[in-house]
This record gives structure tokens, C-alpha cells and sequence, in this order.
């Protein structure tokens, strides 16, 4: 009977676990920074997953340096550029939502979890626009690359008055938009991923999971949307800014 | 000591304990959605077996199939799909996973004293994974299998018609990279985070440090491999010329994204084998491991060495003679963190007690199949020899040395060992013996007539050869029906020891990491009582009681809390 009392009173004596602690670990500190060293491993392969495509860009930006160059003409950098001040602008609000978890902010939270999925929104309205031109005018990957001289852009037309849409399409520049194709949709798939995310966060913020002690999840969105943006400042100057 | 169970050996309560992980909580759907790594554990270990036999089966119908120079079970179409269905199952279902996902995910927790694996829910999603891999794969063979080879090389693959077989098989390597990926940042994680207090990373057991080593080539190779396969399948279906050479792309580009990662996928697979390795052969010595630290970095070593050293799978596939001398260079370099490993294991075994035990004679194998191959490779590595050898049985034989000879046995020696330990239950250990060596002999006469058909110039993946070669194949066939013979009955006895096999004792080998200090099957928190911190090799802390209740904790490590030990 004696052990039995002495054990219930060590229970007694031990600290009331948080709900939100894993069985586990033995403190939220722990499951915090484990939850983080996780994400980091898979950021890191994230960066070796995307190294794929650079790779892949490297080579045949090597190989066929003038192809490349006619090609970029393809692309508007002026929607690219906005692109990347939106994906800048909601990398600030994911950074700041992790900063108004800390704070227990509630409503910060939720309106810069909010702004950053509408962030994501808006590029993948941008990306649609052009992903949408291209497919129209036949900037296509591969083989299926044929776009009629009356659709090359204007700055191709007065830069190369006399190129030829034949000529464009034996260069291989369908090897170029697979390419483009490759890394700016997986980028985007990435950007969907993170807009489920975001949904997920604000689902959580609205019902008043996190506190200054669980905020992991928050956080460790955050460092994915990060590495989404950072992948796209090198996809942007990579694709739009070779001239 | 009363019965000779003792349930806690640190507390020396000499009851078993009525609830364990097994019979926590009962039926289908509490195994389904489970998070307790050690249920995750078994249900991966049915899950690799499974493809086991699968591959296995389809090594039967290749043997059987060359057993004569001309057609004898299969045409030659099918000869294709049953090559290639043997390798991709057994690389990406059976081997790669096997280890790790397995033993692995059981006894990482348990051998730093822990709970749990540092992400539960990851580490269920990475099961799931896994078996919507195998299901892919199975869905392969139900539309006809698939014929390009396990390497899927464009143009052969992807510059076909689109073809809903290979789309699968694609879908399922991407999607078992990240099951792999999962495991790899779950098991680095663990390693880092979850280490009670006192349980330093030099306290770990060597197999620990294989799974770290591992875990790094899963998350730095494994992504790359996804995403060449991933364009791969993009490429098949919307033809877009990243790697086929009829649309711009550049096929050799391909085999230097896939070897890049199926390079360092070797050391995936033998990596957690040569961790296994090392607890049989320091147990069954009864001996602290020999070079401890040079064991642990030569896991590291091998990690980082294998991502330089791809290159040597193409050397005859048109890569530029400069770098085809770099890559054969390096790739002697792999010998070197090798050797240290076979060297030290032979150290340890020097002047101990050895027990020939069914895990043992493994081990042992372990030892001399590995030797073989990793030698065999060395020739293989200079590129002289290399462009003779290429594509021939000869390297077929090296492979299988080190894929099949080194990993099957560590798989089946840890299986053994850790059986009592997973099951509560003890095996026939006679029937485990003759076993082993069933496979150690059936693996000799299966493999070595190929290293000699392959020095006579015999190619691999034909399905029909001259006559000459017959005597080779013939007897190599034999080889692969007492492998098979033998991983058979193997099956039947472990099942059999479910139900009718005698109750194991918490410790039956008198191994010191901290998983033996807990109850035979564990609680389904790992250990009732805080383990004793101690080295993984401090066989002195255990004494050895009588068959039934295996070795205990000595009095004095129980009183004092300290290992005994004066090795560090």
C-alpha cells in the first residue's frame, strides 16, 4: 500500500503537462526545437530537390547560350518583377505573424496570415496570366514550340528584325520553356502547398491555438514560405533577366 | 529471480509485465493510426518483406529462365520485365527501406533511452508513403510489368508512347523517395533532440551512427533523384526535352542526375548494415568494440565519399575521359573508411569469446561476402579494368556481394538478433543456424560462377547465351534455389515462433545498449523505469543467469547507476 501512496504522490509532485506536449518530449522548448531541426532537414532537401532544375539549367544554359537569349524575350519582366515584390511583401507578413505568435497577438496573427495566403493568391494570378499567354502563342516546351512570327513580342522584333519562326523553333528553344515550365511550376506547386498551409495556420489562429510558448507551426510555415521566395528571387533574375 | 523473468533489470522486479506496445490497445484500425514508432516498425517489417518476396520471386524466374542457353520459362520479352521488376523492387522497396524503416525506426529510440522518434506523425506518413509506393508497383505488374531495366534510362523509357505502367512506376520511385526523405529528417532529428541526459553522442551504439550517416545521404540525395524522375515522368507524358535527345534533351544528363543519387543509395543500403554489423560482432564477442570512434567516423566518411564518386557508373556512357579519371580516383577513396570498418570488426573479434549464435554466423558472413565485394569493386573502380568488365556478370557478382551478401545478411542477422526484443519470442535456434549457413553457402555458389562468367565476357541482361556459359548459370541457379530454400523456411519458423515460440527473456545476448534493459516486448513507452546510461559495448555491467532469463543487470550497476566499464 505504502508504494502505491508514495507513487501517487509523485505524480502529484510532478509539474502539470502543457496539452499541447507531445508524450515524448519532456518540455515545449524540446518540441519546438525539434520541430524546427525537422524543418530544416527538409528545407535542405527542398534546396537539393529544386538543385535538380538548376542543374538542368546550367547545362543547357552552357551549351546553348543563344537560345537562351532569344528566348527570355518570352518572358515579361514586368509581370515577373511584380511577382517578386508580392512574394517579397509576404515574406515580410509570414516573418511578422511569427513575431505576433511570440507577442500573442491574436488578431496581428490572424491578419498577417491572412495577407500572406492572399499574397500567395495574387501571385498565382500573375503566374495563370502568363502561363496563359505563353500557351496561347505556343511558347510551349519541347517539340510542341511554335510560335508564329505575328506573335513574337515586340523588343524580339526590333532587336532581330530578320529571325524567322523556323529558325527559332530548330535553335531548341522548346528546351528552354521545358525548362521554364519545370522550375516555375514546381515553384508553383510549391506556392499551393503553401497557400494550404496558410488556410491550415488560420484555421489554427482563429480557434486560439498558439500562445507565446506553441507557436512552432507558425514558425516553421514561415521558414517553407521563406525558402518558397528565395527559390523565386533566383528563379527570376535566372529566367527574365538574361538579356 | 524467482520464473527468471526479470521485467526490469534496473529495478530487478522479477515480474513480466502484463501490458506491452503489442497488447496496448487492440485491433485493426489502433495499428492503422498508430504513432508509436515500434508499431511502425513491424508494420514497415511486413511491408519490406513483402517485397521481398516479390523480388525474390522474380530472381527464382531469372535463374530458373537461365538455366539454359536458349528459352526455357520465359520469351525474351518477359525475361526483360522479370530483370527489371527484380531489381527496381528489391533497390527501391526492399533494400533501400529495409534496414532503417525497420530495425531502424524500432531501435533508434529505444537505443538513446527515448520515447519516441522526435516526429511521430511523420514518421507514420513516411510508412503510408511507402506502401502507396508498393502499391504503384503492384499496379506496374498488373499492367504488364514494365521492361526498360530498374535504371528507367531515357530514351528507352520515357521516349516511348505514353504507357500507364511506366507513368506508375515513375509515381511510385517519387513517392518512395519521400517516404525515404521522411525517415532520413526523422532519424537525424531524433538523434539530435531526443538523447536523454548523459547519452552522448560517442555513447551511441554504432548502429546509430550508421542510421546517421544514413539519414544524411536520405535527405541530401534522395530529392534529387525525386526530381529527375519527376521531369522523367513530365518528359514521358508531354514529351518536353529535358532528357530525350529526339527533342533537345540530353539523355546522359539523366544518368548523371539518377547516379548522383543511386550512387549514395549503395551506402543507404549498407551503411545500416554495416551498423548491424558492428552490435552483432561486439556481442557475440562479448568484447567492447575494437576502434569505436574510427567505426562511427567511417560512417560519416563513407556518407560524404559516396556523393563524389557517381561518375563511375558511366564510364563507358560518354562522359569525357578527364572526368572518367577523376571519378575512378575517388571511388578508390571508398575503400579506404571500408576497410577500417572490416579491420576493426576483425579486431574485435580478436581474443573474444565468441558465440556462434544464428545472428553470429551472419555477421561472420557479413564479413567475408563484404570483403569480396568491396574488393571486387576496387577492380571495378580503375577504369582500365572497368571498360572490360562493363555490363557483364562480373558486375553483377560485385553488386549482388555487397547489395545481397552484405545487406540480406545484416537484414536476417538483425531480424535474429532483435527478434526476442520485437516479438517477446525466441526462434528455433537450430533450424536459425542451419539457415545461415544456408545462406552464406547458397549465396557463394550463386555469385561466384558469375564472377568468373563474367571475366569470360558473359552479358548481363541477356536472356539467351552461348553454350559455354551453361555450366555457370546452371550451378549459379542452384545457388539462388537454397538462397530462396532458405529465406523460406526462415519465414516459417519466425511465424511459427509467434505463436508456439518460447517466451524471450528481457535480455538474451547479454548486448549492453539500453533497448535489452527493457521488458521482451517493451512497454509501449519504451522503458517503465529511467534506463542506466551506459557505453553500448560495456558487456561487463550483465551477468549471465540461465537460458530462460538471459543476462542481468549486475548488482552493483543497479545500486550505483554507473556503467562498470573502464573502456572510453
Amino acid at each position: 500500500m505504502s508504494t502505491v501512496a508514495e507513487a501517487e504522490n509523485k505524480h502529484e509532485a510532478l509539474p502539470a503537462r502543457p496539452k499541447e506536449l507531445a508524450m515524448h518530449f519532456d518540455n515545449l522548448n524540446q518540441q519546438f526545437t525539434t520541430g524546427k531541426l525537422g524543418m530544416w532537414l527538409f528545407l535542405g532537401q527542398e534546396l537539393l530537390f529544386f538543385c535538380g532544375l538548376f542543374t538542368a539549367y546550367a547545362v543547357y544554359r552552357a551549351n546553348h547560350q543563344e537560345m537562351f537569349h532569344y528566348a527570355h524575350y518570352f518572358l515579361d519582366w514586368k509581370l515577373g518583377g511584380l511577382n517578386t515584390v508580392v512574394l517579397l511583401c509576404s515574406s515580410l507578413t509570414a516573418a511578422w505573424s511569427v513575431r505576433c505568435a511570440q507577442l500573442e497577438q491574436r488578431k496581428g496573427l490572424i491578419i498577417t496570415l491572412a495577407l500572406t495566403f492572399l499574397a500567395a493568391c495574387a501571385f498565382m494570378v500573375v503566374k495563370y496570366i502568363e502561363y496563359e499567354h505563353k500557351i496561347h502563342i505556343g511558347a510551349v516546351w519541347g517539340s510542341h514550340f511554335g510560335v508564329a512570327e505575328a506573335n513574337f513580342p515586340e523588343h524580339l522584333k526590333e532587336a532581330y528584325p530578320n529571325l524567322t519562326a523556323e529558325q527559332l523553333q530548330q535553335m531548341g528553344t522548346g528546351s528552354f520553356f521545358a525548362i521554364y515550365f519545370c522550375m516555375t511550376g514546381l515553384h508553383g506547386l510549391h506556392v499551393l502547398v503553401g497557400m494550404g498551409l496558410y488556410i491550415w495556420l488560420l484555421i489554427r489562429a482563429i480557434r486560439g491555438d498558439f500562445n507565446r510558448k506553441y507557436y512552432g507551426a507558425v514558425d516553421n510555415v514561415a521558414l517553407y514560405w521563406h525558402i518558397v521566395d528565395i527559390i523565386w528571387i533566383f528563379l527570376f533574375p535566372l529566367l527574365y533577366l538574361i538579356g | 529471480m524467482a520464473g527468471g523473468i526479470v521485467e526490469k533489470p534496473s529495478s530487478g522486479v522479477p515480474v513480466r509485465p502484463a501490458r506491452n506496445y503489442l497488447n496496448e490497445t487492440k485491433g485493426l484500425k489502433n495499428w492503422l493510426v498508430t504513432l508509436d514508432h515500434k508499431r511502425i516498425a513491424l508494420m514497415y517489417l511486413a511491408a519490406v518483406t513483402v517485397a521481398l518476396l516479390l523480388g525474390g520471386f522474380w530472381a527464382i524466374v531469372l535463374r530458373t529462365e537461365l538455366l539454359g542457353p536458349q528459352d526455357v520459362i520465359l520469351s525474351n520479352d518477359w525475361y526483360n520485365r522479370a530483370f527489371t521488376l527484380h531489381g527496381a523492387v528489391m533497390v527501391f522497396l526492399f533494400i533501400i527501406p529495409g534496414i532503417p524503416a525497420s530495425l531502424g525506426n524500432f531501435m533508434l529510440p529505444m537505443q538513446l533511452g527515448a520515447k519516441d522518434l522526435a516526429l511521430p506523425r511523420v514518421n507514420l506518413l513516411s510508412w503510408y508513403l511507402y506502401v502507396i509506393g508498393l502499391v504503384f508497383f503492384l499496379g506496374v505488374l498488373f499492367l504488364g510489368g514494365l521492361d526498360t531495366g530498374w535504371t528507367l534510362y531515357p530514351p528507352l523509357s520515357s521516349g516511348r508512347p505514353v504507357e500507364l505502367n511506366l507513368i506508375f512506376a515513375y509515381t511510385a520511385v517519387f513517392i518512395l523517395g519521400f517516404s525515404s526523405i521522411l525517415t532520413g529528417v526523422n532519424f537525424i532529428a531524433t538523434m539530435h533532440k531526443l538523447r536523454p541526459k548523459g547519452m552522448t553522442m560517442y555513447k551511441m551504439p554504432l548502429f546509430l551512427w550508421a542510421l546517421y550517416a544514413t539519414s544524411l545521404i536520405q535527405v541530401l540525395a534522395t530529392p534529387v533523384v525525386g526530381i529527375t524522375l519527376g521531369m522523367s515522368l513530365i518528359e514521358h507524358v508531354f514529351k518536353i526535352g529535358i532528357f530525350l535527345p529526339q527533342y533537345g534533351g540530353d539523355p546522359v544528363l539523366y544518368q548523371h542526375f539518377f547516379w548522383f543519387y543511386s550512387h549514395p543509395a549503395v551506402y543507404i543500403m549498407v551503411l545500416p548494415a554495416m551498423g548491424v554489423q558492428s552490435e552483432l560482432i561486439a556481442t557475440f564477442s562479448r568484447k567492447h568494440v575494437f576502434g569505436y570512434k574510427a567505426i562511427a567516423w567511417s560512417s560519416i566518411a563513407i556518407a560524404a565519399i559516396g556523393f563524389i564518386v557517381w561518375g563511375h557508373h558511366m564510364f563507358v556512357s560518354g562522359q569525357s575521359p578527364a572526368a572518367g579519371i577523376i571519378f575512378s580516383f575517388l571511388t578508390f577513396w571508398v575503400a579506404i573508411p571500408s576497410a577500417i570498418k572490416t579491420f576493426n570488426w576483425v579486431a574485435t573479434l580478436y581474443k573474444g569469446a565468441i558465440d556462434f549464435k544464428a545472428p553470429m554466423i551472419y555477421a561472420l558472413a557479413f564479413i567475408y561476402l563484404f570483403g569480396i565485394g568491396g574488393l571486387t569493386g576496387l577492380f571495378l573502380a580503375s577504369i582500365a579494368n572497368n571498360v572490360h568488365l562493363h555490363d557483364t556478370y562480373f558486375v553483377i557478382a560485385h553488386f549482388h556481394m555487397v547489395m545481397v551478401g552484405s545487406v540480406l545478411t545484416a537484414f536476417l542477422g538483425g531480424i535474429h538478433f532483435w527478434w526476442p526484443k520485437m516479438t517477446g519470442k525466441m526462434y528455433n535456434e537450430t533450424l536459425a543456424r542451419i539457415c545461415a549457413v544456408m545462406v552464406f553457402v547458397g549465396f557463394n555458389v550463386t555469385f561466384m560462377p558469375q564472377f568468373v562468367a563474367g571475366t569470360r565476357g558473359m552479358p548481363r541482361r541477356y536472356a539467351n547465351y552461348m553454350d559455354e556459359f551453361t555450366v555457370f548459370h546452371q550451378v549459379s541457379t542452384i545457388g539462388a534455389y537454397i538462397l530462396g530454400l532458405a529465406v523460406v523456411i526462415q519465414a516459417i519458423y519466425l511465424v511459427h515462433s509467434l505463436f508456439k515460440g518460447k517466451q524471450a527473456p528481457p535480455n538474451p545476448w547479454g548486448s549492453a545498449s539500453l533497448e535489452w534493459q527493457s521488458s521482451s516486448p517493451p512497454d509501449f513507452h519504451n522503458f517503465l523505469d529511467k534506463p542506466i546510461v551506459m557505453g553500448a559495448y560495456d558487456f561487463e555491467n550483465w551477468e549471465f543467469v540461465s537460458e530462460d532469463a538471459g543476462y542481468v543487470l549486475k548488482k552493483e550497476v543497479i545500486e550505483t547507476g554507473k556503467s562498470l566499464s573502464t573502456v572510453h
